[in-house]
């Protein structure tokens, strides 16, 4: 199972409002996916020359202002700006890449969720409902946002095991479905200097991403390598900087709904989790078709 | 709703105040002819799964919104008309009665129906008419891929486009599509529209009431019955 929710705001009434609505969203797709849920949410731009990242601590007394501090000290001055149960977002005057990596040599009590300059990623174990109380989702504004509800089947329940995935600066990949050759693919990725945490098979879709991005292709191209090179069910939906891509495998096994209005344009696993949203009664409809990738960016609709 | 000579009245039901089982069983409660409200109104579906499933009666329901997953479900009897779209498995497994959708329905739209007419005013993605065991099923806009893959027994009738494999492994349901067919499955094939078949569309077209689409228009697509199951010497096997 697992359900799926992106969200895409296109006036600033949405923007302002996205979280609340993205925790509608998602809390309808409770029974698709009860073991985990998470967000990725687009928004607060780090100043040029400065990169935001979500941190992890399973430690939820970790000193945050401490890890500030140090990191203010070695890379360049660093300023914890929110801090949502066992995440906090840190924007440091450096690049991304550096901050990540300084974090992963020196704290390894500490996880790096997303890396960037707009995107925040939230995830944990436990039901939807429960999750966005405890990291108030309804607070959140933002341009765009991604949900996802897990139910387990390639890997266990962990907060590591959750969606969204980070794969890259500002990239992020939630999935419906379970891929069968994630273990091989790993053993690929892993030669070519792409890393994984778990034995999760969205974590390597994700690596596979994040790989051919490295190696020049386009969003789409790496989407479209998706076809040949990953075997197994998939919907996929991949948040960027600017929006958010879909895609479906060629059989389609898994549900996708497609909606959009002069406000906004919502993914879903079903229509119910889009039925939430103001206006949604004349929202246009359709569900994409398999093998066809969707993308939509904030220039396109501006 | 009023009629000459008598005034019926409509039994609404909002799931926004009214838990779905609720409806369910109130519905289930009319089977085998027990006095109630002949003509149902839900409102605020909001895309829930399985309204009005395993109808038994003759009544009329009307979904006024989009519909979840497996909608009119096992269906006897009853008509069913959704004012919207509806999810995967509309009218999945019908056995008799009719089912109607204004809009556009999800995959697996008819699956293993052994009976009654669904009609689909909008388009219905893949694998329409799976399994299908006698169903009729007529759909205004286009059918997704794999639509009627091992379809056994029944008729499928699409006034657009078909997808990729169509009637992939059928047994002897008929097909018949008016627009392009992207490609055929497997032991499928084209076949001549002779006017019997031609009769057979325009009787579908008119229970739908698609006045549209013309029916000599169609063409008919079947099994070449070349497969394993189909060859005499393989018949002792089970």
């Amino acid at each position: 199972m697992c359900g799926i929710v992106g969200l895409f705001a296109k006036t600033g009434e949405i923007e302002q409002s996205l979280g609340e609505h993205l925790g509608a969203m998602l809390v309808q797709m409770d029974d698709r996916g009860p073991d985990s849920a998470g967000v990725a949410v687009y928004r607060d731009p780090a100043p040029a020359g400065a990169s935001k990242l979500t941190l992890y601590s399973a430690d939820l007394l970790a000193d945050w202002t401490a890890l500030a501090g140090e990191l203010t000290a070695v890379i360049g001055a660093a300023e914890v700006t929110s801090v949502r149960s066992s995440h906090a977002v840190v924007v440091v005057e450096a690049g991304a890449a550096e901050a990540e990596d300084w974090v992963r040599a020196n704290r390894p009590d500490l996880r790096v969720v997303s890396a960037g300059s707009v995107i925040e990623i939230y995830k944990e174990v436990g039901r939807p409902h429960a999750f966005a109380r405890r990291f108030s989702l309804g607070d959140f504004h933002g341009t765009h946002a991604l949900g996802h509800t897990r139910m387990a089947t390639e890997s266990r329940v962990t907060t590591e095991g959750s969606h969204p995935f980070s794969t890259g600066l500002d990239l992020c990949l939630v999935h419906n479905g379970s891929l069968s050759n994630h273990n091989r693919l790993r053993q690929e990725l892993r030669r070519e200097g792409i890393r994984t945490q778990t034995e999760n098979d969205t974590e390597v879709a994700a690596g596979y991403l994040a790989w051919r991005l490295r190696e020049g292709a386009t969003l789409e191209q790496a989407l479209e390598g998706c076809l040949d090179d990953l075997d197994g069910f998939y919907t996929f939906l991949v948040g960027t900087a600017d929006g958010f891509a879909v895609l479906r495998d060629p059989i389609a096994c898994k549900p996708a709904v497609l909606a959009e209005t002069d406000e906004w344009v919502a993914m879903a696993s079903e229509w119910r989790a889009i039925a939430v949203l103001p206006g949604a009664g004349d929202a246009r409809m359709w569900e994409p078709e398999p093998a066809v990738v969707y993308a939509w960016e904030k220039q396109a609709v501006a | 709703m009023t009629t000459v000579g008598e005034v019926t009245s409509v039994e609404v039901v909002d799931l926004a105040t009214t838990p779905l089982r609720e409806l369910n069983q109130r519905l289930h409660d009319l089977a085998g002819g027990a006095p109630g409200p002949r003509h149902w109104r839900v409102l605020n579906p909001n895309g829930a799964h399985a309204i009005a499933c395993g109808l038994d009666a003759e009544i009329e329901v009307e979904v006024k919104g989009h519909a979840g997953y497996y909608c009119a479900g096992m269906n006897k009897l009853a008509t069913v008309r959704v004012h919207g779209n509806a999810g995967t498995g509309v009218a999945e497994n019908m056995m008799s009665g009719l089912v109607v959708v204004e809009g556009n329905v999800s995959q697996s739209a008819g699956a293993t129906g052994r009976g009654g007419l669904l009609v689909v005013h909008g388009d219905a993605s893949a694998r329409c008419g799976i399994s299908m065991k006698g169903i009729e099923i007529v759909v205004r806009g286009s059918v997704g891929h794999m639509s009627a893959f091992m379809a056994q027994t029944g008729c499928l009738v699409v006034c657009g486009d078909a997808g990729d494999a169509l009637g992939d492994s059928i047994y002897e349901a008929r097909l018949y599509v008016r627009g392009s067919v992207k490609g055929l499955g497997a032991d499928c094939v084209e076949k001549e529209m002779r006017e019997e078949h031609v009769a057979q569309v325009r009787g579908l077209l008119d229970r739908a009431q698609i006045d549209d689409a013309d029916p000599s228009e169609f063409r008919r697509y079947g099994s070449a019955r070349q497969l394993y199951t189909f060859k005499v010497d393989n018949a002792g096997v089970y």
